[in-house]
Parts: C-alpha cells; sequence; structure tokens
C-alpha cells in the first residue's frame, strides 16, 4: 500500500500548452496498492492533467524525446528513470527541449 | 579541478558549482579560442526569447561583470524579432509575449531593439548586397588590440564611443534607445500596423510547405537582424544556436539542398554578408546543458509557438530530422555530438572560376547552380523539364502576375510587367532558395526589397549581355607586331 504522496509538478518549455498553459501543478497522488514511481506518475499526468495531444507529450511508456525530466533539480536519469520511487515533496520538472515546444 | 561531464549527468550540491564554472568557461573558451571578436567592438545578441539564446545573454552579462583581466571586452546590444503574426497568436497573446519580452530586454541592461516581423516590408534592398569587409586582422594584431586596451582601461580613459561603459552610462543610452525604438513601432501601442500584418500573412499564406514556411522565416528574420545591425553600427552579430541544433540544422540543410553552405549555415562564423559576421558561440553547449544551466541558475525565458508548435501531421523537414535525432539520440547518446563533430570538419572553399562569383538573391552564398555537364543539379533540370506538361519558361506577356506553373489560383493583382516572372526569378537563386520559391503559389506578396533587388540584378545582367557582343573576344587579340 503507497501512502498519498504529494508533488509539485512543473511544465517548461513548451510542454505547459499542454497542460492549459499553467507551469506549476500542486498535485497529491491517491493512495493506491502500487508504489508511486515515475511510471505510474506518467499514466496518472495522462489521465488527469494532459489536457491535450498526449502524444505530444508521452510515447510509449516514458516520454517524448527531446522531453527532459528533473526529479529534485537532478536528470533523472541519475535518480533511475521510470522506476524511482516518488517520495513526498519531491520536485518533478519536465522541460521540452524541442523547437517550438 | 578537472571535473569529467557525461552528456546529461549534473552531480548534485558540489557538482552544481562546478558545472557553472564549467559552463561559463566554455563560452569564454569559445570566443577565445576563435579569436574573433575585438575589444571595444559592438556586438547583436539575437534573443529569441528560447533557452540557447537567453543562456546566451546570461554568458555575457556574467562575462563582463568579471573584475578580472579576462573580462569580455565587447559592447553588447540585444535584439528581439516579434513574429507573432505568423505564429497563430491572438493579438492579445501577441501583446502579452511582447510585454514579457520587453520587460526582459530592459532587465538586460543593454541597449535593446525590438523589431516586428512586419519591418521586412520597409527594408531596403541594399541589405541583399554583399557588402565587402576590410580583410581579418592578421593573429598578431588580436593581442596587440587587447593589451592596448587594457591600458586604456588602466589610464581610465572612458566616455569613448568604443569602451565598455559602467553602468550609469548604460542605463542612459539605454533609456535613449528606448525613445529612439518607441518612435518607430506604430503609435497604437505595442502591436504594428495591421495593415502590414495582413501583408505578412498574406506572404505566408502563398506558401504550401511548412518547410517553405520555416525557411523563408529564417530568411526575413536574418534580414531584419542585418539591417539593424548595420544601421546602428553593430559589426557583430551572436545567434544562439546550440549543439542539438546546429546538428539538426546541419541534417535539414543536406536534405534541402544546401550541402554547398553547410560550413556556413552551421559553422562558428557566418561572414556571408560581408561587413557584419554571425558568429554561433552556444554551439558546443548541448539542449540539455542550456537546459539544465537555465533551470539551476534561474535564467528567464518566454516561451514563443513556433510556425508549427502542436502540430504532428505533415511537419515540415527540420522537424523530421529533429525528431529523427532526438529518437536516435535516446538510444545512442552519441548522436549528436557525433553529426556536430562531422560538420565541424566543413569549411568554406573558394569556388574555383577565374569569373567573380555571383551571390544567391535571398541567402547571399555563392551560387552553385552551374549547370555542369554530368551534374545531379543538371539530371534535376532534366526530369523536372520533361515532367511538365508545359514548358518551363512562360512567355511573360501571359495575363495574371505569376505566371507560375501549375498556379490554381492567381493573387488577383493586375498583370505586372514582365519582371515578375518566376522565370526571370529563379535563376538569381542558388538550388536550395529555389526550391523555397518553387512551394509558393504566388511570388507577389514578397517584400518590396526583394524585388527591387531583383530587378537590379536583371537589368545589370541584360546590359551586361548587351554590351558582351562589343567586347572583343579572346581569339580575336590583335596580333603583335
Amino acid at each position: 500500500m503507497a501512502a498519498p504522496v504529494s508533488l509539485l509538478v512543473e511544465f517548461g518549455g513548451g510542454a505547459e500548452l499542454l497542460f492549459d498553459g499553467i507551469k506549476k501543478h500542486q498535485v497529491t497522488l491517491p493512495c493506491q496498492q502500487e508504489p508511486w514511481d515515475i511510471r505510474n506518475l506518467l499514466k496518472w499526468i495522462k489521465q488527469n492533467l494532459l489536457k491535450e495531444r498526449p502524444e505530444l507529450f508521452i510515447q510509449g511508456d516514458t516520454v517524448r524525446p527531446g522531453i527532459l525530466v528533473l526529479i529534485n533539480d537532478a536528470d533523472w536519469e541519475l535518480m533511475g528513470e521510470l522506476d524511482y520511487k516518488l517520495q513526498d515533496q519531491d520536485n518533478v520538472v519536465f522541460i521540452s527541449t524541442l523547437h517550438g515546444g | 579541478m578537472q571535473t569529467e561531464l557525461f552528456p546529461g549527468s549534473v552531480y548534485l550540491e558540489r557538482g552544481r558549482a562546478c558545472f557553472r564554472e564549467y559552463f561559463v568557461h566554455k563560452f569564454r573558451a569559445m570566443l577565445g579560442k576563435n579569436r574573433v571578436i575585438f575589444p571595444g567592438e559592438k556586438v547583436l545578441l539575437a534573443l529569441s526569447g528560447g533557452p540557447s539564446s537567453s543562456s546566451m545573454l546570461r554568458q555575457v552579462q556574467e562575462g563582463l561583470s568579471r573584475e578580472t583581466a579576462k573580462r569580455l571586452r565587447f559592447v553588447p546590444g540585444v535584439i528581439y524579432v516579434d513574429e507573432g503574426a505568423v505564429c497563430k497568436q491572438s493579438p492579445g497573446e501577441r501583446e502579452d509575449t511582447l510585454t514579457q519580452m520587453q520587460a526582459l530586454l530592459q532587465a538586460s541592461g543593454f541597449p535593446h531593439h525590438l523589431i516586428h516581423l512586419e519591418e521586412v516590408f520597409k527594408l531596403p534592398s541594399s541589405i541583399l548586397q554583399r557588402v565587402p569587409h576590410a580583410p581579418s586582422p592578421p593573429e598578431s594584431s588580436y593581442k596587440v588590440a587587447v593589451e592596448g586596451f587594457i591600458h586604456q582601461q588602466r589610464r581610465g580613459v572612458a566616455g569613448t564611443g568604443d569602451t565598455v561603459a559602467p553602468e550609469g552610462q548604460v542605463q542612459e543610452r539605454l533609456a535613449v534607445l528606448s525613445m529612439q525604438e518607441g518612435a518607430a513601432a506604430s503609435p497604437g501601442g505595442l502591436l504594428p500596423d495591421s495593415a502590414l500584418t495582413e501583408e505578412l500573412r498574406r506572404l505566408f499564406g502563398a506558401v504550401t510547405t511548412l518547410t517553405a514556411k520555416e525557411e523563408l522565416l529564417q530568411m526575413l528574420r536574418t534580414h531584419l537582424i542585418l539591417h539593424t545591425a548595420r544601421t546602428q553600427g553593430y559589426s557583430k552579430v551572436m545567434m544562439g544556436d546550440s549543439c542539438t541544433r546546429v546538428a539538426v540544422k546541419l541534417l535539414t540543410n543536406l536534405s534541402l539542398g544546401r550541402g554547398a553552405f553547410l560550413a556556413l549555415d552551421t559553422g562558428f562564423m557566418d561572414d556571408r554578408h560581408g561587413d557584419v559576421v554571425v558568429v554561433r558561440p552556444m554551439r558546443e553547449y548541448t539542449a540539455k546543458e542550456v537546459a539544465f544551466y537555465n533551470r539551476l541558475f534561474g535564467v528567464p525565458t518566454v516561451f514563443m509557438p513556433a510556425l508549427d508548435t502542436k502540430v504532428l501531421e505533415k511537419p515540415s523537414i527540420h522537424r523530421l530530422v529533429e525528431r529523427f535525432l532526438y529518437a536516435l539520440q535516446a538510444e545512442f547518446p552519441s548522436t549528436v555530438s557525433t553529426v556536430y563533430r562531422t560538420g565541424e570538419k566543413l569549411s568554406a572553399t573558394l569556388a574555383d572560376t577565374t569569373a567573380k562569383p555571383e551571390h544567391c538573391l535571398l541567402c547571399l552564398c555563392v551560387l552553385d547552380t552551374s549547370v555542369v555537364e554530368g551534374s545531379t543539379l543538371q539530371a534535376l533540370l532534366i526530369s523536372e523539364e520533361l515532367s511538365q506538361k508545359r514548358p518551363l519558361d512562360l512567355p511573360p506577356a501571359r495575363g495574371g502576375c505569376c505566371a507560375g506553373a501549375g498556379a490554381h489560383r492567381c493573387c488577383g493583382s493586375p498583370p505586372a510587367s514582365g519582371t515578375r516572372a518566376r522565370a526571370d526569378f529563379l535563376p538569381l537563386l542558388c538550388y536550395g532558395c529555389r526550391l523555397t520559391i518553387k512551394d509558393m503559389t504566388c511570388l507577389e506578396p514578397l517584400p518590396p526589397y526583394i524585388w527591387s533587388e531583383a530587378e537590379r540584378r536583371r537589368r545589370r545582367a541584360a546590359i551586361k549581355q548587351e554590351i558582351q557582343e562589343y567586347l572583343l573576344e579572346d581569339e580575336a587579340a590583335e596580333p603583335k607586331s
């Protein structure tokens, strides 16, 4: 059982266009059976935050190539990418480095 | 302390300081290594609001403020080109973006220029003429210039136009320039005259493919920046292309038939305009490094939608190549750097013709369209002619201004003079620019400066043709007595 997790999710570099232009989202992930990791977070974002064109943000079960992911200001590659287990009060940032977002 | 950094990895806490040093050092090393920017020179920074150019601005600010002998020594100005008219922004959104950019420009602390894309309709045709510049001074004179400059500074010689002005003087100049810019812009607030906006939209509306639109936009933007640089006395322009962007541009331009100009289009230095030289100091930073730096050190950016934001279908060649490279990079992390390093090996070579080379009307590169027997270009032209239902050169007296093959709908303007025929226009362009123009249904909406220059060149070529008959042939040289 995973306890509810409170996160600050941010979008930049044009990615915010897909989220109603809102850059910062304070979210609380609900209690659930599986632990919260980035993989599940992405699914949650797709269902609950993404307003349009999911294919511009998510490709398969990961982010589209060109979108940088930072966890607490560190590259997610150092933290285990999709398998990183989210902690309460974590800060996850998605920055698009693609031209025109 | 040597810190080795792999693409995308940032060591936490202590590493943050290392990363900053590495990032800042790379910028100065880039300028120092190439030695093209002389002390006291006026350099125009092209700001797009995007991450790379914003980071570049920050590097310049940091570089100028250091109290060491290694301080950067040039005099910067900043320019922003507002492209809101063609980027699907509503007037409200456009005003919003402009307000943000104004604030950013003012906060930079440098003289700034905010130009609207609509101003292409007021450009002089001289912008398309290559101005020969003085031959670049030899290596030793760079050192001499730097030493001389330091001496000047130590003796306290300030207030001349060339020295780096202290804070107060910069603020003063800023105020003066802002007023000048205010007078230049339209009276009704931030946005330019809506009639010009309409003309601009009509121009882009006449372009059928996204690829050609991108190319046209880049062209117009470059001309505007060049014009500002020339009129305001800047001899250098800094563009913020990152390593990733340069790699994408390299492959894109190959696909666009601009292979002959890769060194100019992607290299550190681009001197095709002659007097104003474009440099790309950010070309060794990957997009990822830039994004990290901006995030960690709070570099402000303003996001601008592009021509094809949120569009996945029928993408331009630019977007396709970008997608391809990024996808490949995800699997093979050395992709971008490999493409970049290969590009570094390219250098501009002089055409080996005895005659003075002609330059493309639009991009000012040396024309690469002399049809050599057995060349690819010849093959392309032949197959093009064969696949046309009608011959390529239509008589200019035909009704309608476009005289373009396959144009379904004329732009509606009355029949113009023969010079507006496509057949006259195309030979003035390099292969890559011809492809862009071919994707236009109607050439009439092109800005006046392009037509004036085209007419001038056409007339000059016609005169040359006439006097050719009166020139003595080599074989008919008088026998020596």
